[in-house]
């Protein structure tokens, strides 16, 4: 059986399933199941990528290569670890009669679906279904975002809905024109939105369309990364929906949005004169870094904070992307991954944290370390490898980005500088007496879920002391191929 | 003007009528109301398709007016139609601040619109390319619409009316995206279509009213 295949129709076939038989007592089960399936196919397609190279699936429908190849396990492995903290967390959830057993099963079924979307953006080939790929991914989530039903979850999943909204139908617009650019070139044919003709003859494709797809494209997909101005639904949506959605929205989708802007950010490169697209990813990235550092002094409740960083972390990286060659491609794609890692084990840690304390309010939530030593530790370390941290992981590709911009961009150091410091001061004041002091923690009945929390942070640290070389190797492919 | 031919006339004359229906809609404040119009923009979208097809001779245009009349004249419409009688919504006036100055704020996104669309219609080759520069102006129309407006259907119906430019802007462009991505990007936008009607009942049960005006509680302080 094709790995392709099977990582594409796991979650498919099991998203369909437990809306069937979603409310039973073992359905959580297979949630899990289901997300190991699609992981290790997601692992066996690595595998076979690493050895034999790019692939196609479906006729040229499905592009696999070195680059989303990376991103698909990633998104599979998060997925997995995900499901696994959502068993507990959810049975908790459900014993404090805040989700009925009905919106479980929506819960599950959407987060199958959820994955499907993702996975299905990341490998096809074509544009124009990467487009719908990206709209199907907001879809299912919407309902997730609302799941509590109280009015801000409501107002969080109408803004979430109307903004990516808004934001997609740009990138569309975007798409349009590619496709007028493509279809120049290589015919009015169904292959003109393939990544793969396009981007044979991307130096032949019209500037003056490419520039304004581009402008379009990354201001609609920038949406769903969180780039400001348009980054508004993001704390909200995080902040109101259940916590697994909030580590899969910040570790997975964020992502699959920036892969989207830059598969077209290669086009754009062909066609254009260098650094066009390079500068507005720039401009874009800077601008949402201190946006976000800015905002994260203010904030209350600790989902909102920590998906203030998810932004300020997107901007780095948009910026990181901005700057290109490889050493900043690199970098960007370290980053990413991280970022994700990091992030989900945050939040996993955050929502037995606000579950123990009933309540998500940063100042009613402290002394976690006394009640559970191991929550405490882990959203400890956790934010200590978020704000950069070494040994972790996060600091490696930070250092890498500031030395790069140094080089290159020095005037943006004091720009990057200022973010940081100004968000290391906000978070760390916050989160530490959360860990420590007087407990509001009590015990709950199901014990959550510590593994996924330590294996993020084991694989971040591990990649902060040393990267495999198998690992470098593909990371340095991955970003020979961004350009 | 003898030299552009009838069938060209005849687009650009349907192009202007969703300009126009664009504008009304800006104006409309009756949820119903609102929907027929959008109902309208939907025909005529399918007609300027269809005259498209028949002069063209590109199949799959023929699919794609098919499409368009299925989803956007019959589907969605009646949905909407639906929803509006259910919540009981349809008489409901939408306290608009002064529509005049909308109206105004509108004529200027249409220039911006074919300032921004002429050097790129100047490079297309299709007897559709006049009307680019109104596709634009009708997202930017719908655009505005759901930055006024504060009921949550009429916001639903200005999404829907920018999807109406953005199919517009491909038929211009290009004589429409190839046949997978339209049928996707229709499945995308019934299946949206959906889960909000879903959302409305529960923004409804929860707000007893479709004001969006409530939904102003998430801040950053």
């Amino acid at each position: 059986m094709d790995f392709f295949v099977l990582m594409l129709a796991i979650p498919l076939v099991s998203g369909a399933l437990l809306t069937v038989v979603g409310e039973r007592d073992w359905a959580p089960n297979i949630n899990v199941l289901a997300s190991l399936g699609t992981f290790l196919a997601a692992a066996g397609l690595t595998v076979e990528i690493v050895a034999n190279g790019p692939r196609f699936a479906f006729g040229e429908q499905f592009f696999i290569d070195s680059l989303n190849v990376f991103f698909v396990t990633l998104t599979a492995f998060v997925g997995l670890t995900t499901s696994i903290f959502s068993g507990p967390y959810m049975r908790n959830e459900r014993d404090h009669g805040r989700l009925s057993k009905p919106r479980l099963r929506l819960y599950k079924s959407m987060y199958q679906l959820f994955m499907f979307t993702m996975l299905a953006a990341l490998t096809t080939n074509n544009l124009g279904i990467l487009w719908v790929a990206m709209e199907a991914a907001t879809l299912t989530t919407v309902l997730l975002v609302s799941l509590y039903r109280t009015p801000a979850s409501l107002e969080a999943a109408w803004k979430y809905f109307i903004l990516c909204g808004v934001g997609i139908a740009q990138a569309l617009f975007g798409t349009v024109l590619l496709y007028f650019a493509a279809e120049r070139v290589l015919g009015a044919t169904g292959n003109a939105l393939l990544w793969t003709h396009l981007v044979g003859v991307k130096a032949q494709l019209e500037p003056a369309i490419m520039a304004l797809a581009f402008i379009f494209l990354l201001v609609g997909y920038g949406t769903k990364v969180g780039l400001a101005p348009l980054h508004n639904w993001l704390p909200d949506a995080h902040a109101e929906g259940p916590t697994p959605v909030s580590a899969v929205l910040s570790g997975l989708l964020l992502n699959v949005a920036l892969y989207a802007i830059l598969r077209c950010k290669v086009l754009a490169d062909g066609a254009l004169p260098e650094g066009y697209a390079g500068n507005l990813m720039i401009g874009f990235g800077l601008f949402t870094l201190l946006v976000a550092a800015f905002f994260l002094s203010r904030q209350k409740d600790v989902k909102r904070m920590f998906a203030y960083s998810s932004i300020e972390h997107m901007g780095l990286i948009t910026f990181a992307f901005g700057m290109g060659g490889p050493i900043a491609n690199f970098a960007g794609l370290l980053h990413m991954t991280m970022h994700s890692l990091t992030k989900s084990a945050i939040f996993f840690a955050v929502g037995h944290a606000s579950q123990k304390t009933g309540t998500q309010l940063i100042e009613n939530i402290s002394g976690l370390i006394r009640i559970n030593p191991l929550i405490g530790w882990g959203l400890m370390l956790g934010t200590l490898a978020i704000l950069g941290m070494p040994p972790f992981g996060v600091f490696a590709s930070e250092f890498m980005i500031l030395t790069h911009a140094m080089r290159h961009y020095p005037w943006a150091i004091p720009i990057l500088l200022l973010a940081l410091g100004v968000a290391f001061a906000s978070i760390f004041g916050k989160v530490q007496p959360m860990v420590f002091g007087q407990t509001t923690a009590r015990r709950l009945p199901h014990a959550p879920a510590i593994t996924p929390v330590f294996l993020h942070l084991g694989i971040v640290l591990m990649l902060g002391l040393w990267i495999p070389p198998y690992l470098t190797r593909w990371f340095h492919e991955a970003a020979r191929m961004l350009g | 003007m003898s030299s552009i031919p009838f069938s060209a006339q005849l687009i650009n004359l349907f192009a202007a009528a969703i300009l126009l229906l664009g504008f009304a809609m800006l104006a409309q404040r009756r949820n119903l109301a609102l929907v027929n119009l959008f109902a309208f923009q939907g025909l005529c979208l399918c007609l300027a398709t269809l005259t498209t097809a028949i002069s063209t001779g590109q199949t799959h245009l023929f699919y794609s007016a098919g499409l368009t009349l299925a989803l956007k004249v019959v589907a969605l419409p009646w949905i909407l139609y639906r929803l509006v009688r259910q919540l009981n919504v349809g008489g409901e006036a939408e306290a608009l601040i002064n529509i005049p100055t909308t109206m105004l704020v509108g004529i200027v996104l249409v220039m911006i619109a074919f300032n921004v669309a002429l050097p790129i219609s100047e490079l297309s080759q299709t007897i559709t390319r006049g009307t680019l520069g109104i596709a634009l102006a009708v997202v930017m129309l719908a655009f505005l619409m759901m930055i006024t407006r504060q009921k949550a259907i009429s916001q639903v119906v200005g999404f829907l009316s920018m999807e109406n430019g953005l199919f517009l802007a491909a038929t211009s462009a290009t004589y429409g995206m190839p046949m997978v991505v339209e049928l996707g990007i229709a499945l995308d936008v019934l299946v949206g279509m959906i889960i909000l009607g879903v959302f409305f009942f529960q923004i409804r049960d929860q707000f007893d009213s479709l004001d969006i005006r409530h939904m102003e509680k998430l801040k950053d302080n």
